[in-house]
């Protein structure tokens, strides 16, 4: 029979409260809301990079190439412990993850295994076959020392962004080696990918009294010497002659700021090395004095500064052809550190402001319209049905901007587009029941009891309608990127939001209308 | 049906009544669903799919001038730019103009770099309203991605339904609906041009979706008819379909009434994939009526009592 269920009525107002309660802090702005009172709600629906503007970057981490190093590493360390037990080899050399050598005398085989695995403290296997060593990481070192890089890797882009004055930036890690980063607002996307992608491994060389010229006319390089390009393509020098031997790296410094020469006027970055850093900044500048040190930024002279005097302090600075920007931005990259490993950019996706406002006013006519259009038609079509459904999609509106905000879900523009399609697919629902009691009362059953049935029979089968339709929509959230993940969470929810507007609050105002009023035909 | 259909109307439009004699029709749908689907894999093989760069990698560029630029010129400029193939098309209004331009990774120029090169040749009060880049690897990833999404909607959903209606030929009947209705979306992207990208995908799930909720109607109505008479299957089913019929038409309507508001207000960004969306809901309201139901039939559905 057909009846007010009290705890319907009390589920109903439950739902409303809970709803206003959370759609109220949407009316305010994001600075606003953080003023308001403690006892209401402070979650708001937030705007995807799409509609407020903002970069998206997809980041991969070359964890292969610090393998690699490692590798080169491991055939040192072998050289090294086998040498120390004067164990006659040939033959050695790095692998991908891991490294081969072969031991001259096959009978000392077994002391060499030992030897290296008592000299090598990372976590190698040793696999041997005739006179041949293979060495190789175990699984779990080549694991963790991805994760490990990828960690590190997330640090340094952190403190990059942060730095570079981006407001509210997402890092987040994506599957092994992925970062993801989120740059909302931002004005200048370049810049910051610029810093991003820098390896910016700082590195303190001697340079050769040789010039280039004077190699080239000779045909070969002083020993333990390299060529390196000067950072600044347009500067007199092209090139250097840079001593192999590292000096001192980036990871010494305690501090790095941009300032001006005092007595030059021109822009330099001012570093200041740590104690143990100063400490050896002393005895080398001591060593060299008159001699030019080279500073190598990713393996480019950025500087060659001769040194005049013994520098004790471990203070410096590094006067390149800088302008405000450049030193500022070599500034932040020596404070955050160097990269472990090289960073490549996958995917870029860059909204400028006035497209994500547009957006939004496009979504909200679009909203609006759609809103319009679907009302108008169910009066005529059902009419006082018709202003229930109407009803019942206002609420379905409502419910679903709270359900957004009170999960703080990202609302894209195919989310927009998922709202106003929701308007029209939610009066699905109540379709399926009205036209349902229709077919119950030319069928000659009472208005009461067409009513009931007509609910009835209509539960079963939306429940089965809109499940297959939310499959479709996780598939979406599971398989879908950004934009669209939040078209699927818009889509599924308002499925949800519907099934509650058609299945519960507009039974309870048929039925109370119907028990009140006891109309003697009902216009449907 | 018999004599008794000749003196009833077929459609009452007051009261939305319908009569219509589906099952005549199944071979005439059939023919024409066919020909579509051919039509549409033939459209598919010749002129492919607009691949945007979400699939393809690449690079893409919506640029808003301060006066409506003139494309063979601007055309002429980025040729002599030598950075690769590139297209170029108004977007929405005169003013602005979306650049697609290939990244081939021979040519030593990193992404930023095309993009800077791109932005010298344009005048500096330009509006860069949005700037993408895909590279390769995440193109062939999120092209495997949206295969996989597609083929486990349709699986799940033609799962979902044989257990629900506990017969294959309801589940088969469906995902031959599907099937239909994502080949022919495919065509019409082919036919039309639009571009192909990830909301094109998000478009055909949600027509996928869609049209099985129409099915499902359709279907909760034979099952619910098979316990309650004891007609001829034939007659059973086409009157579940025209007892459901003013239901899908109206939904039909509301949605597409929501989604005309969508195409002719909603920007530029979400076009194509609302007119994917209302090919969609066409097609699937059709395959649901023409298709799902008959074919029920055609896999050789018998009602439990006749068989015992």
């Amino acid at each position: 029979m057909l009846k007010i269920n009290k705890w319907n009525v009390f589920f109903v107002l439950a739902v409303c409260v809970t709803a206003i309660y959370y759609i109220i802090p949407n009316i305010y702005g994001k600075s606003e809301v953080t003023a308001l009172p403690k006892f209401l709600s402070q979650k708001q629906v937030n705007l995807g990079l799409d509609l407020q503007g903002g970069s998206h970057l997809l980041l991969e981490v070359d964890t292969k190439s610090v393998l690699k190093e490692k590798s080169e590493d491991l055939v040192d360390d072998i050289r090294k412990s086998l040498r120390k037990s004067k164990i006659k080899y040939s033959n050695l050399g790095s692998k991908i993850t891991g490294a081969v050598v072969t031991i001259t005398d096959p009978e000392k085989i077994t002391t060499a295994k030992n030897s290296i695995k008592e000299n090598i403290e990372k976590d190698i296997l040793i696999e041997e076959s005739k006179n041949k060593l293979n060495l190789f990481f175990s699984d779990q070192y080549i694991i963790d020392t991805r994760a490990n890089t990828v960690e590190q890797s997330i640090e340094v882009v952190r403190k990059r962004v942060d730095e570079s004055g981006t407001k509210e930036p997402s890092i987040q890690r994506q599957g092994e080696e992925r970062i993801v980063v989120q740059l909302p607002g931002i004005k200048n996307p370049e810049r910051v990918k610029a810093l991003i992608g820098r390896t910016a491994k700082l590195n303190f060389h001697m340079l050769d009294p040789t010039t280039v010229e004077l190699a080239e006319q000779r045909g070969k390089l002083p020993p333990g010497t390299f060529k390196a390009l000067n950072s600044d393509p347009t500067a007199y020098e092209k090139q250097f002659v840079v001593k192999k031997r590292v000096l001192l790296t980036g990871e010494r410094l305690k501090n790095a700021a941009a300032t001006v020469d005092a007595q030059t006027g021109r822009y330099v970055v001012a570093f200041e090395f740590d104690k143990k850093g100063a400490k050896k900044f002393a005895k080398v500048t001591t060593e060299n004095t008159y001699q030019r040190l080279a500073i190598l930024l990713d393996n480019k002279v950025i500087s060659a500064p001769q040194i005049r005097e013994p520098i004790t302090g471990g203070q410096g600075n590094i006067s390149g052809n800088f302008s405000p920007e450049t030193a500022n931005d070599l500034a932040v990259l020596l404070r955050a550190g160097s990269l472990p490993a090289p960073i490549k950019v996958l995917e870029e996706r860059t909204v400028g402001p006035s497209l994500g406002i547009d957006s939004i006013e496009a979504g909200k006519k679009a909203l609006v319209i759609g809103f319009i259009l679907v009302i108008v038609f169910m009066i005529i079509r059902y009419k006082a049905f018709g202003i229930v459904a109407d009803f019942a999609i206002i609420f379905n509106i409502i419910l679903l901007i709270s359900m957004l905000s009170a999960i703080e879900a990202t609302l894209t523009m195919p989310g927009i587009a998922g709202i106003v399609l929701t308007v029209g697919m939610a009066v699905d629902a109540n379709v399926l029941v009205f036209e349902r009691i229709k077919e119950e009362i030319r069928s000659g059953r009472s208005i009461l009891n067409s009513i009931d049935l007509g609910y009835k029979f209509a539960i079963k089968t939306i429940l089965d309608a809109n499940f297959t339709t939310l499959i479709a929509a996780l598939l979406l959230y599971n398989y879908g990127s950004g934009p669209i993940k939040g078209f699927a969470v818009t889509l599924s929810i308002g499925i949800l939001t519907s099934m509650f507007t058609a299945l519960i609050l507009t039974k309870l105002i048929v039925t109370f209308w119907v028990l009140k009023l006891k109309p003697k035909r009902l216009y449907i | 049906m018999g004599t008794q259909a000749k003196t009833e109307k077929i459609v009452h439009l007051k009261t939305m009544k319908f009569n219509i004699n589906f099952f005549k029709y199944r071979f005439v749908a059939f023919l024409l669903s066919i020909s579509l689907m051919g039509l549409s894999a033939f459209l598919f093989l010749t002129k492919n799919l607009n691949l945007g760069i979400d699939f393809k990698g690449g690079i893409m560029v919506e640029a808003k001038f301060s006066d409506p630029p003139n494309l063979a010129i601007l055309r002429d400029k980025i040729d002599k730019l030598q950075i690769g193939n590139s297209e170029i098309q108004e977007f929405g209004d005169s003013n602005t103009i979306l650049f697609r331009l290939e990244k081939i990774d021979d040519n030593n120029m990193t992404q930023d770099q095309i993009i800077q090169k791109l932005k010298n040749e344009l005048d500096d009060d330009t509006d860069y309203r949005r700037v993408e880049f895909v590279g390769p690897k995440v193109g062939k990833e999120l092209k495997s991605i949206a295969i996989k999404a597609v083929l486990f909607s349709l699986i799940a959903m033609f799962i979902y339904i044989w257990f629900r209606f506990s017969g294959w030929q309801f589940g088969l009947g469906a995902l031959v609906a599907l099937f239909h209705d994502v080949l022919s979306t495919m065509g019409f992207f082919s036919l039309t041009q639009i571009e192909f990208n990830l909301a094109s995908i998000a478009a055909i799930l949600t027509i996928a979706g869609y049209s099985i909720n129409d099915t499902v109607v359709v279907f909760d109505r034979i099952r619910e008819n098979l316990v309650k008479t004891d007609r001829a299957l034939e007659e059973l089913l086409n009157q579940s379909i025209n007892q459901t019929l003013s239901r899908t038409l109206m939904t039909s309507i509301t949605t597409l009434l929501a989604l005309l508001a969508l195409f002719i207000f909603g920007g530029e960004v979400v076009k194509g994939f609302v007119s994917a969306m209302m090919w969609g809901v066409l097609i699937g309201t059709y395959s649901s009526i023409f298709i799902a139901s008959p074919l029920i039939l055609f896999f050789g559905f018998k009602k439990v009592e006749e068989k015992s």
